[in-house]
């Protein structure tokens, strides 16, 4: 569904990302892990077209889109959540559920909002309120379920549960859980290696910019001296 | 009290028109963090318009749909050729470019028509006036503030109930995040370019009916009220805009009337010393604009 071959990104002189590549298959759920730096979220902005790489190569069912513009990706299927959720405070819950559903037909509007709403009914509490007085994990749930409003047929997310609470932590693993369950295919960069591992179908290890190991969560998870590079000790 | 009140209505029929233009550069800093030096031009250029549409004969029911609509199209025009270009550029750029773009556009009439200042009819109810109790009331200003509600309502209307609406107002508050979600940059910043040309040509109207002439600098004066507004009210701020170009008027107003006769011509010397004077206290302007976000 998703390929990445060689992709290469530069701030200014530095590469942070080198040559990684990856692909992502329908209805799987891919960890990217790594440790602080390793260029996990550049990777992600790179393929949304927030970054313009400078070579390399992804193509999204089999459509070259290398530096297409984030918002001609997202109605080809592919949302981002972004790091640190990014949801606009000065609109409220509603509307920023509206705006992440900007490109589906607004008769098709009414009834996503519904389901979002029965999907996070604490949202639905706080549907008129300014997402700026949503708690952290309760912004963590709008930013998914803004992306989940352009009904995405791939959805990457940027360390969900960063910053969060150990009990939160837990809503958005569950959250996780259950898009695979739907059959939604996920690209998840995680921090939370160990979590991950276990969620995940399959999984790649960035360290320097480089995807430096491949594979099952169960494989990975064994490898002990890759679980050490990759956790950063 | 009777003078006083009478300043305040004279003063807000000044400061609609200058809460029209700060809204207008207020739009286009919230999408491009520009801060728009050429905003001036749309009155220049609808003016000269409205020179030649009066000297063929046009009525000022003609002239005013007229005006509105060069406004919007000038607008437009201006962001495809040179704003179109500097997108995502920094501050300093965007702002080279408006100064850039205030002169060439004044340079083109200046070379291309003429230096003088051209003159046409104003129509014949702006200078009149009705009693309202012990005040005296002018037509044009009562116009004004009527027209000038009228348009903030259907602004409001517009950010708040539409699509388009929703989408300028994320785009403001975080572009890339908006472009994640679908928002076409393009679409979102030509609208925001014809919202703010839409404003401008309303203020047009109504600073062309009481000028009653235009010449190639003319669009220096109401850029600087409504930059100066869109400063005072908090930049980025849509209401603050509002409310720093109603601020503006009336402190014209209520100093003209209130400074001795002979430091009265220095109006607006003093105003700008009172807005530097705000900027040392409060350099947000009135309304301070946060985006900012807990964790």
């Amino acid at each position: 569904m998703l390929e990445v071959s060689g992709l290469t990104t530069k701030y200014g002189e530095i590469s942070a990302l080198r040559e990684a590549s990856l692909h992502v298959g329908s209805g799987e759920v891919v960890g990217l892990i790594g440790p602080n730096g390793a260029g996990k979220t550049t990777l992600l902005n790179s393929i949304a077209g927030l970054l313009t790489p400078s070579g390399g190569r992804v193509t999204f069912d089999g459509e070259d889109i290398t530096g297409m513009p984030p918002e001609k990706l997202l109605r080809s299927g592919l949302a981002l959540v972004p790091e640190h959720r990014r949801i606009f405070v000065d609109l409220t819950v509603e509307e920023n559920l509206r705006i992440g559903g900007v490109t589906v037909p607004s008769a098709d509007r009414p009834a996503l909002l519904d389901e979002m709403g029965e999907r996070f009914p604490m949202l639905r509490d706080k549907w008129t309120t300014s997402a700026g007085y949503l708690s952290g994990g309760e912004a963590q749930q709008l930013a998914i379920a803004r992306a989940l409003m352009s009904r995405p047929r791939l959805l990457m997310m940027d360390e969900p549960s960063l910053g969060l609470a150990p009990l939160l932590v837990d809503v958005v693993f569950d959250l996780i859980e259950a898009l695979r369950s739907q059959g939604r295919t996920l690209l998840v960069v995680e921090q939370n290696a160990t979590r991950m591992l276990d969620l995940a179908d399959r999984a790649y290890v960035l360290r320097s910019g480089e995807v430096v190991a491949e594979g099952t969560g169960a494989e990975l998870r064994d490898n002990e001296d890759l679980f050490d590079t990759f956790v950063g000790n | 009290m009777t003078e006083l009140l009478q300043n305040l209505i004279d003063g807000l029929g000044r400061g609609s028109i200058y809460a029209l233009l700060a809204l207008g550069v207020a739009v286009v800093f919230g999408v491009m963090h520009l801060l728009n030096f050429a905003h001036g031009e749309l009155i220049t250029v609808s003016g000269y318009a409205t020179f030649w549409a009066m000297a063929a004969g046009w009525s000022w029911y003609l002239t005013v749909p007229l005006i509105v609509v060069v406004s919007v199209a000038t607008s437009l025009a201006i962001e495809r050729v040179a704003f179109s270009r500097v997108r995502g550029a920094d501050d300093f750029t965007l702002l080279l470019t408006s100064f850039g773009v205030h002169f060439v556009v004044s340079a083109i009439f200046l070379l291309y028509v003429s230096a003088s200042v051209k003159t046409f009819p104003r129509p014949g109810w702006v200078t009149n006036t009705y009693a309202l109790g012990s005040l005296r009331v002018e037509v044009f200003d009562t116009v004004v503030i009527g027209v000038t509600v009228v348009t903030l309502l259907a602004t409001t209307l517009l950010l708040q109930r539409t699509m388009f609406g929703l989408a300028l107002r994320a785009a403001a508050a975080d572009f890339d995040t908006a472009r994640l979600m679908g928002v076409r940059s393009n679409s979102v910043i030509r609208g925001a370019f014809a919202l703010s040309g839409l404003l401008a040509g309303i203020a047009s109207v109504f600073w062309l009916m009481r000028a009653g002439s235009i010449s190639p600098s003319a669009g220096i004066n109401p850029m600087l009220k409504g930059v100066l507004a869109a400063l005072v009210g908090g930049l980025g701020s849509l209401r603050g805009a509002v409310l720093g170009g109603l601020a503006l008027g009336l402190a014209e107003v209520l100093l003209r009337s209130r400074l001795p006769d002979s430091v009265a011509s220095l109006t607006e010397g003093v105003v700008f010393l009172l807005i530097a004077l705000l900027f040392i206290f409060r350099p947000q302007g009135i309304v301070t604009v946060t985006h900012a976000e807990r964790v």
